[in-house]
């Protein structure tokens, strides 16, 4: 099979999760008892003290029904909301903030969405990967359980409570980082270039303790089986030093598969979003996503939620092309 | 990541093949406890039973706001104070955490009972089926759960209840075990006492059941307490944004009370770093008893 068909392949399977995942974005609220319609034209007229005339929200309905692409049958309805998401990437404009487009707050959002988590998940692997090949590769050394420790400490520790503990320790009890960090809007300058960076390095230890204990102990256990392989011992026998065989044997052989964990880790980098954003007030995906949700911006978190089911899809699908061009032992197959 | 929990499913794999350091546990009667088993199961039992037998004796619903005085400090009475609300914060810990575990329980019980049927089938009857099948799985997995879990708190926000969240996840979280399950099954399909069975003449859900599940039963018991894990954190990150059913006591809901009445600022430390320390005690519980019972099952099949 040539790399061409593996290739189609591959992209046929991408195409296919997308339309699958956009589907069922499309058919869940449309399963739930609550009309987002209703929901909006009731907060408007809380807003107004009921003074609203009939004539007046039937107007407004037909209005929001326009909107929100909920005319003509169900099957209508999917169609113009295929041709919106994917074609136009237009997913109308935000309730709490109108008349912002929501693709244009998502793409103002994203820049710092994906400046921290991809500079915090990358941080994360290149540590965890070193602290566990050594850890793996003296895995006879008491001080090489004590590593191992660490990671098993810190794997377990769900993402709030290690982010609320970080907050408390460096932030209250220790205030080397402000606790509610600013981020400068409008023209960049070297200082506002500065205070960002010292804003983000809050959020950013905490991903990478988050995304360290994973690493640690994944390297450490392919480090470990790749350490017994014949040809380390023979490379042993052959006189190489301890780093040599280290970096050159066992890291390269250990590594492939962890470029696969960093790739789904880089999809994964929503979820972890969201909750940072949302406990530092961090201005990226995640924040935008939390207010809407508490504020019914429906229209917002579509956008989101299509860009993340997106993300997700594409780092998997870059990283199986990529893949047999790191590693020769796998056929496209 | 909190949330990736699932993940442990991978990581898994990483003390069970260390375990070849000490290959005297697998001797003997007691090849199944090596020290990070029992660690693991003393730290659950003792929240397990102490969650659920303790309640019983609790003075007064603990969810009940103003039952007491607010902002009391640690006493005899109440063994770590008083939260803003007046409710007594050592009763509401022990509650989270049974409310917590027996959700985290339910969850899995759901998930591992649709992975196995999906897994198991998918990859033992194979063909367009199976292709089918994992196309749905693939899309499952590539979804975020928590933008889903938001959209859904937000629509659904206020008329849940708590089992609904529990429902929620069990639908979008069945799809990370089942993959791992159809590749047991995949593997399973090839080996000679299956097509032993077959040929005395079982069908195929007698070679799933008899043949099949008992062989990929310690599996099943590992994800199982990984799913546990998964879920308790998911409702508990949900709980700590608000979008869960945040009266009910659980880890997440008590540290979004704590959260949202500013504890840390009022000095109220017990009521924020209490279920801190549940939380993590709770998790790494788990965490040592799956990690630990694979590395007893790796053990006993000489793996490692």
């Amino acid at each position: 099979m040539g790399v061409f068909a593996y290739v189609a392949k591959r992209f046929g399977l991408y195409l296919a999760v997308l339309f699958i995942g956009l589907t069922i974005t499309f058919l869940l609220p449309r399963f739930l008892p609550i009309n987002p319609v209703d929901g909006y034209i009731g907060q408007i007229q809380s807003r107004a003290n009921g003074t609203l005339t009939p004539e007046a929200i039937a107007e407004m309905r037909v209005n929001l029904e326009q909107l929100y692409g909920l005319e003509g049958d169900i099957f209508t309805q999917y169609l113009a909301y295929l041709k919106r998401v994917v074609i136009d990437f237009d997913f109308g404009p935000s309730f709490t903030y109108y008349p912002a487009e929501v693709s244009t707050m998502i793409t103002t959002a994203l820049p710092w969405t994906l400046g921290l988590l991809l500079t915090a998940t990358i941080i994360a692997w290149l540590l965890g990967n070193m602290v566990g090949l050594v850890a793996g590769y003296f895995h006879k050394k008491r001080a090489a359980s004590i590593l191992e420790f660490v990671g098993i400490l810190l794997y377990p520790i769900p993402y709030y409570i290690l982010a609320v503990s970080v907050l408390l320790l460096l932030a209250y009890i220790f205030p080397i980082f402000p606790l509610s960090p600013t981020f400068p809007v409008g023209e960049m300058t070297w200082p506002k270039v500065g205070m960002i960076i010292y804003n983000s390095l809050l959020p950013a230890i905490t991903l990478v303790l988050a995304g360290f204990g994973w690493n640690i102990l994944s390297m450490k256990a392919l480090a470990v089986a790749t350490t017994e392989e014949p040809y380390v011992t023979y490379a042993r026998l052959k006189g190489t030093s301890n780093w040599t065989r280290m970096t050159r044997y066992v890291f390269r052989n250990a590594l492939l598969p962890q470029v696969t964990a960093l790739a789904l880790s880089l999809g994964m980098i929503f979820n972890g979003a969201l909750l940072t954003e949302i406990i530092f007030s961090y201005p990226g995906i995640g924040l935008i996503m939390r207010t809407a949700a508490t504020g019914g911006d429906y229209n917002v978190l579509y956008g989101a939620i299509t860009l993340s089911i997106l993300a997700v899809a594409t780092a998997g699908l870059v990283i199986d092309l990529i893949y047999p061009l790191l590693d020769p032992r796998i056929r496209h197959k | 990541m909190s949330i990736d929990t699932k993940d442990a499913s991978l990581a898994d794999a990483a003390p069970a093949s260390g375990a070849g350091s000490r290959p005297g546990f697998a001797a003997g009667l007691l090849w199944l406890l090596n020290p990070r088993l029992a660690i693991g199961l003393i730290i659950l039992t003792i929240m397990g039973v102490g969650s659920f037998v303790l309640p019983i004796f609790a003075p007064a619903d603990p969810s009940i706001q103003a039952t007491y005085m607010r902002n009391l400090p640690v006493s005899g009475a109440h063994w770590l104070g008083t939260n803003s609300l007046g409710q007594d914060i050592f009763w509401f810990l022990v509650l989270s955490v049974r409310n917590s575990l027996m959700l985290g329980i339910m969850v899995a019980i759901g998930v591992t009972i649709v992975a196995t049927i999906v897994g198991l089938s998918a990859g033992y009857i194979g063909g367009r089926f199976e292709r089918a099948v994992m196309l749905i799985v693939d899309t499952f997995i590539t979804i975020p759960l928590l933008p889903i879990l938001i959209i859904l708190g937000a629509l659904i926000r206020g008329n849940t209840s708590f089992f609904t969240v529990g429902l929620i996840i069990i639908i979008f979280g069945w799809a990370w075990d089942a993959r791992t399950v159809r590749s047991m099954a995949l593997s399973l399909r090839e080996r000679e006492f299956i097509n032993m069975a077959r040929f005395s003449g079982a069908n195929t859900v007698d070679v799933l059941v008899r043949e099949i599940l008992p062989y990929v039963s310690a599996y099943i018991l590992v994800g199982f307490i990984n799913t546990v894990l998964f879920a308790i954190n998911t409702e508990a990150t949900l709980a700590v944004i608000g979008l869960s059913k945040v009266e009910v006591p659980t880890l997440g809901s008590i540290i979004f009370w704590a959260l949202s009445y500013n504890a840390l600022f009022t000095g109220q430390y017990t009521w924020i770093v209490a279920p801190i320390v549940a939380t993590v005690t709770l998790f790494l519980g788990l965490f040592l008893t799956s990690t630990g019972f694979n590395q007893a099952f790796a053990s006993k099949r000489g793996v490692s």
